[in-house]
């Protein structure tokens, strides 16, 4: 039987290495057919913002990378809406991330859901596996 | 019960890498079943055998490779991050074109999969650090 993972990504995109490094378990586990779920939380909120650019500081910019995760079969994607406020973000200075759903006719539907902190503690309480970057 | 053990962090910059020993040693002492130990982002440092802490402090390298060697654990450091930050074994110095290894004994350089693995095989996976 599948088991629920989570990967719970509470860091900024390019201060360390733990957004990429995420980003890797998560394209590597897929091949694992679980029941995978993402969350962003506090500045990992900021992996999701679009429109990134990293010229300046010399490292990949590995954003566009969420936008194939559809295809991953990752297609439940947490966004806390508290770390967003917070932060002065709204789900539009977000990538719009999709998935197509094979059982509607391939479908396309949002990924992202924008969740409070009180439904995404109830979320991580019904998961097997969490992973924190 | 069976555990895993996942360590993202460095040793010595960081406590997680001594918790995760002290709490693997615990375990195992209650007579807990440690599935595998996956050493992840600079967790992959407490692999080098090439460390030398001062003689008066503990050598996490070591005590790593002695709990292994005593209950046959299963060390895996991730390929992905060991060969970021110049982490490798035999076999990969010599596929990468190095000229040296730092691998101490009792570790084994494998992929991602088998952190996942640990998910799923485990009853538990224990992260520390990050």
């Amino acid at each position: 039987m599948a088991k629920k993972f989570m990967y719970m990504n509470t860091k900024a995109p390019y201060g360390t290495i733990y957004a990429l490094e995420s980003l890797e378990v998560v394209l590597i586990g897929a091949a694992f057919e679980q029941d995978v779920s993402l969350a962003f939380i506090d500045d990992g909120v900021y992996q999701l913002t679009k429109g990134q650019n990293t010229d300046g500081i010399g490292m990949k910019n590995f954003s566009p990378t969420y936008s194939a995760l559809g295809d991953y079969d990752v297609n439940k994607i947490y966004v806390e809406k508290e770390s967003l406020e917070e932060r002065g973000l709204t789900l539009d200075d977000l990538q719009h991330l999709t998935w197509e759903d094979e059982d509607e006719d391939w479908a396309e539907k949002d990924s992202i859901k924008l969740v409070s902190r009180a439904e995404l503690a109830d979320i991580l309480d019904d998961q097997d596996v969490v992973l924190s970057f | 019960m069976k555990l895993s053990i996942q360590i993202n962090e460095g040793p010595y910059q960081h406590q997680a890498a001594d918790s995760a020993y002290q709490f693997a040693k615990a375990a195992l002492a209650k007579g807990h079943e440690i599935f595998r130990v996956f050493f992840y982002h600079d967790g992959v440092n407490n692999a080098t055998r090439l460390a030398v802490p001062p003689q008066d402090d503990r050598n996490i390298t070591q005590q790593w490779t002695d709990l292994q060697k005593e209950h046959d654990l299963d060390l895996v450091v991730c390929i992905a991050a060991a060969q970021r930050r110049g982490l490798m074994d035999e076999d990969e110095a010599k596929r990468q074109g190095k000229d040296a290894n730092n691998i101490a004994e009792g570790f084994r350089i494998s992929g991602l999969g088998q952190l996942i693995e640990a998910g799923i095989e485990s009853d538990h996976l224990v992260t520390f650090g990050a």
